[in-house]
């Protein structure tokens, strides 16, 4: 997408109490040419990201901006996390992140050795972009990128065009022609959905309209993930705890 | 002569490994383990399985003291955490074994919970066998590879 020298500038925040965990998803992002760092707590990762709970400003740091938030010190593109931690959860992250208006368009992953599907749910509501069941793999990690992308990206209604694009590339270079097709079915006026680029051609739906197929969308390519609690572009066939249910 | 023995040690490795993924001790996830291992990082797997290694023989060791004091919550936190890092080095048999021994803390089952222990322990200890025999494998083969072909 003419943006090979800004591949390797990728800032991944990595999230996990557990050291094998982080040692693993570092190694991961490494091979994948993600630059890392990772902390071992959700208050560690505020820290990192320069998000202060209580203070207006923080006298060790000189303040650069004027609003009442810390800048951060470092640009993060994309933070994973780990769901279960002691203390603050993955989940309790992802909301702080939401939360705060300097970070909120820091894609958030969170993953999680349980294919919980409220859980899982939960946390896509929230605003989490993917969720990865552990053990964490490559072929994963392919789907980070255009996340990362999207927060190049500084216009509103420039990103929701172009998370809308990217949603789109995603689903018919994967195996989601079906879903595509639904869609098509459900929404024949949205001529958007159609394959290849007549987006130009036709008028463009309304932000709102954009939005909800954006949501549609979405939730159907997180739903699959969800019921098979496998991602739908990797063939992860194998079986979990031998087949004894997950724990709630 | 010594190319020859480097080409019976590899066998060797693969007949171990085999043996250990047709047994399930192991999955596919200490095959990604292994992918990740490059010119970069030569020695990640060992890294990680030490690690894996150190951490686990500490939860072993608490494991024991909380199923004397029936703190069978604790037991559970602990066993969450050696499940996850059992399942990240793709050690299949010892996370088995990790699920069956929560399900029994979260039933306060005492007896079950000290069979479970017994069977952790013993799987976890033939796990650790079986990996560093073949890391020594591993080792022997590097060595005998570096003679012949000197770099």
């Amino acid at each position: 997408m003419g943006m090979a020298a800004a591949e390797s500038q990728f800032h991944v925040l990595a999230v996990d109490d557990s050291i094998i965990d982080r040692k693993l998803i570092e190694r991961l992002l490494r091979t994948s040419s993600y630059q890392v760092t990772t902390v071992d707590s959700g208050s560690k990762a505020l820290e990192f990201l320069g998000l202060r709970e209580n203070d207006e400003s923080n006298p060790s740091i000189p303040s650069v901006c004027p609003n009442n938030h810390q800048p951060q010190e470092v640009e993060v593109n994309l933070v994973i996390t780990d769901y279960c931690m002691p203390g603050m959860t993955g989940y309790d992250l992802l909301k702080k992140i939401k939360e705060s208006s300097s970070l909120r368009n820091i894609p958030v992953v969170i993953m999680s050795s349980e294919n919980v599907p409220s859980r899982i749910n939960r946390c896509l509501e929230e605003g989490a972009e993917e969720f990865f069941l552990k053990p964490v793999r490559l072929s994963d990690l392919n789907k980070l990128k255009p996340h990362m992308k999207k927060t190049k990206f500084k216009d509103q209604k420039q990103e929701t065009v172009e998370r809308f694009e990217d949603s789109e590339v995603q689903q018919q270079q994967s195996q989601q022609q079906i879903i595509i097709q639904n869609e098509h079915h459900q929404a024949p006026k949205l001529q958007v959905l159609q394959p290849e680029s007549e987006s130009e051609s036709h008028p463009q739906p309304t932000i709102e309209q954009q939005q909800q197929i954006l949501q549609q969308a979405n939730n159907n390519n997180k739903r699959k993930t969800m019921e098979q609690g496998l991602s739908p572009e990797t063939d992860r066939t194998r079986p979990r705890y031998s087949g004894i249910a997950t724990v709630v | 002569m010594l190319g020859f023995g480097a080409d019976l040690l590899w066998a060797d490795m693969n007949r171990l490994l085999a043996f250990l993924f047709h047994q399930g001790v192991l999955d596919e996830q200490f095959l990604q383990l292994q992918q990740l291992q490059d010119e970069a990082s030569p020695n990640f797997v060992s890294e990680v399985v030490n690690i894996y290694f150190h951490e686990s023989e500490k939860l072993l060791t608490n494991l024991r003291g909380l199923l004397m004091e029936r703190e069978y919550k604790k037991m559970g936190i602990h066993l969450n955490q050696f499940m996850g890092s059992s399942s990240s080095i793709g050690a299949k048999r010892v996370t088995n074994v990790c699920v069956a021994f929560r399900a029994a803390t979260d039933q306060s089952n005492r007896a079950g919970c000290l069979r479970a222990l017994e069977m952790l322990e013993h799987e976890y200890c033939y796990l650790k066998n079986k990996l560093h025999e073949l890391f020594q494998i591993e080792q022997q083969r590097a060595l005998v590879a570096g003679v012949r072909y000197p770099v």
